[in-house]
């Protein structure tokens, strides 16, 4: 094993599926001799050749709904969508179409794409190249919505989103791109709907998504210095949802917090903490599930305010601190 | 009347076509009796009077070729191939329909014949239709691929973003436009400001033909010339087809927006009486084939109703089936 970086790991998924199967193809903006927005079709097209990755024009409702009439018709596209906020432009394509063609058809017709696409704050894009809209997928039944966290699990999950025959929106995160880690070289599917347990605890869980994650995890090393054990749960998928491990987490440790960089208000995390309030953990419960999201606002473009806007290890460390400390008391 | 047939349509291709027509328009008027008697729910919208571009256009058209459609697509899926019975039991929602009775009108596709599907968003096939002539270049299955549309759709971002798309890419699509006159209410004339949509072709360094859409022969023409220019390699290209829908809009029109003399006047055009006008005069088949033709048609529809109302109902316990491919 060697350690490659998030955004290698992903364009290492897509280059080893396209040497083995001549059915996937690319397509983006600018993903051709540019490589990408971000790098990551990086010397594809020298590799595949300019009709494997191709270059669009920019134009979202063309390409998403290219993508679905070409894999409606045999082959297995991978959409670049170049930035997630981009992803309103191209929804009628996936709400409308993708998602729903083969329960409107009576179960004929596969839609097998992946739409890949940076989404979350932190780099200073403001408002509209910074969003985190993924609970608005998750609420199409049709689509499949996975959020890796980290190098290995960008490589596996986006393999079986490749071999998945539904439409998989795949969401990287921008500043995870450069963080990297041990990676296998050959391929490896980690399968859909499966969550991961990133650290062990028995004191609370903390169920983060994307850079939230690592956000989760360096609170919870400060929390461990303090005596609190947190276990830290990655969905790593939002449909399908893995519900069996995270009810089984919050059974262990009897208190529950989630933590999403997306707005608060209507994300996912409500979900989840419902799943939790309705299935058999909610008797197991210490205190109130708590839940932490963005603040109610466009993405600002001060660095201060940006920040302000999202949760942060502070608040993680203070929230965790207060469910545990509230049971200590009360004993 | 002109009279020039494309090579690849036989006198008996002709005849079909003739039945086909009857076909398109004695289903969708089948269809409006039992809306109006409440037994079909939901909604329709109805393409009579428009025949003569759905049968025209797929005459030019093989199997391997594909077809996405629109929200008034029953007559695209007969011209393609579709079997009205099936169709119809779609309609009434019954499990024998093409869609296991969970599309209904605007969503029947038949995916073995070609049909890539009706489509329930107004310009919705577009970018669908350059997809798939994007597969067949890719993987130089020699297909092509006709995208019906209406005038309304004409309007949409779609229209622009994937006839640029399949032109940039030279992709085998034939966009037609079936121009009947009117969106849900809106007049083409207050919807657009220029007289012809195909004149829209220019911009896409594509070729825009406008031709007569109630005149099969026009139609066919038009579209050997463009499924040629398709299947050549040369790109997609759009014919505009000027038609008219003799119903309304769907089933709770009151027509406020048109005229009576205005509606007359596109009924003398009638699609159906002029082909078979013309195959009379040129002695492809006689006014008793007309007749027995037409008889023949109008018990395919009984049959197809009988076959629906006979076939079951879904289970509930099929809801959730289909969602996701296993």
């Amino acid at each position: 094993m060697r350690e490659i970086t998030y955004l290698e790991a992903v364009r290492e998924a897509l280059s080893q599926e396209m040497r083995q199967n001549e059915d996937v193809y690319m397509l983006g903006e600018d993903i051709g001799v540019y490589g990408g927005a971000f790098g990551v079709s990086r010397g594809m097209i020298e590799e595949f050749g300019p009709e494997r990755i191709r270059n669009t024009p920019i134009s979202e409702a063309a390409i998403s709904g290219a993508a679905i009439g070409s894999a409606l018709t045999g082959m297995r596209p991978i959409l670049e969508l170049q930035f997630s906020d981009f992803i309103t432009i191209a929804m009628d394509n996936l709400a409308n179409q993708a998602a729903k063609i083969r329960y409107m058809y009576g179960g004929k017709g596969t839609i097998p794409i992946v739409v890949r696409t940076p989404s979350g704050s932190g780099t200073g894009a403001a408002a509209q190249h910074s969003q985190s809209l993924e609970a608005w997928v998750a609420h199409i039944p049709g689509l499949k919505v996975v959020q890796p966290s980290s190098a290995s699990d960008a490589k596996g999950l986006l393999k079986a989103a490749m071999d998945d025959d539904n439409p998989v929106i795949f969401y990287e995160h921008k500043l995870l791109y450069k963080t990297s880690e041990d990676v296998p070289e050959e391929q490896y599917s980690i399968p859909l709907g499966k969550a991961d347990i990133k650290r062990e605890g028995t004191d609370a869980t903390i169920v983060a998504t994307g850079v939230m994650v690592h956000r989760a995890l360096e609170a919870a090393g400060k929390l461990a210095e303090k005596g609190i054990e947190a276990e830290v749960v990655d969905p790593r998928t939002l449909v399908p949802f893995d519900v069996e491990t995270v009810v089984e987490s919050v059974k262990k440790t009897g208190r529950l917090l989630v933590v999403h960089e997306a707005v608060k208000f209507g994300g996912i995390g409500g979900e989840i903490t419902s799943i939790v309030a309705e299935s058999e953990a909610f008797d197991y419960l210490d205190h109130p599930i708590r839940r932490l999201g963005a603040a109610f606002v466009p993405v600002p473009y001060n660095p201060t305010l940006e920040k302000a806007a999202i949760p942060s290890v502070e608040e993680i460390i203070a929230n965790v601190g207060e469910m545990v400390n509230y049971q200590s008391e009360e004993e | 009347m002109n009279f020039q047939v494309p090579e690849k349509v036989s006198n008996e291709k002709l005849i079909e076509l003739y039945e086909q027509m009857w076909l398109i328009r004695l289903f969708d008027e089948k269809v409006d009796e039992f809306f109006a008697k409440g037994k079909i729910h939901g909604t329709t919208h109805l393409a009579v009077g428009q025949e003569a571009s759905a049968a025209g256009v797929c005459a030019l058209l093989d199997d391997s070729d594909k077809i996405t459609s629109t929200h008034r697509g029953h007559g695209h899926c007969i011209a393609k191939g579709a079997d009205v019975n099936n169709m119809m039991a779609e309609l009434f929602g019954r499990t024998t329909g093409y869609c296991k009775g969970k599309g209904g009108s605007m969503h029947i596709a038949d995916l073995e014949k070609g049909n890539l599907g009706a489509n329930g968003i107004v310009g919705g096939g577009f970018a669908i239709a350059t997809g798939a002539a994007l597969t067949s270049k890719m993987r130089n299955e020699g297909y092509v691929v006709a995208c019906f549309f209406g005038d309304g759709a004409s309007n949409e971002g779609s229209f622009h973003e994937a006839i640029n798309l399949a032109s940039v890419w030279q992709l085998p699509v034939v966009f037609v436009c079936e121009n009947n006159q009117y969106g849900m209410s809106g007049s083409v004339n207050d919807m657009t400001n220029i007289k012809n949509i195909a004149d829209r072709a220019v911009s896409y360094g594509i070729p825009g033909t406008v031709v007569d859409g109630n005149n099969i022969f026009d139609v066919m023409n038009a579209m050997e010339e463009a499924a040629d220019h398709a299947r050549n390699g040369n790109g997609p290209s759009i014919i505009e087809c000027k038609t008219y829908r003799w119903k309304g809009h769907s089933k709770s029109d009151a027509k406020k927006y048109r005229t009576r003399d205005e509606e007359q006047e596109w009924r003398s055009k009638d699609p159906i009486k002029r082909m078979r006008d013309n195959l009379i005069e040129q002695g492809i088949f006689t006014e008793e084939d007309a007749e027995r033709i037409k008889k023949e048609a109008v018990q395919k529809i009984e049959d197809s109703v009988e076959f629906a109302l006979n076939s079951p109902e879904p289970d509930v316990s099929t809801l959730l089936e289909d969602v996701y491919a296993e």
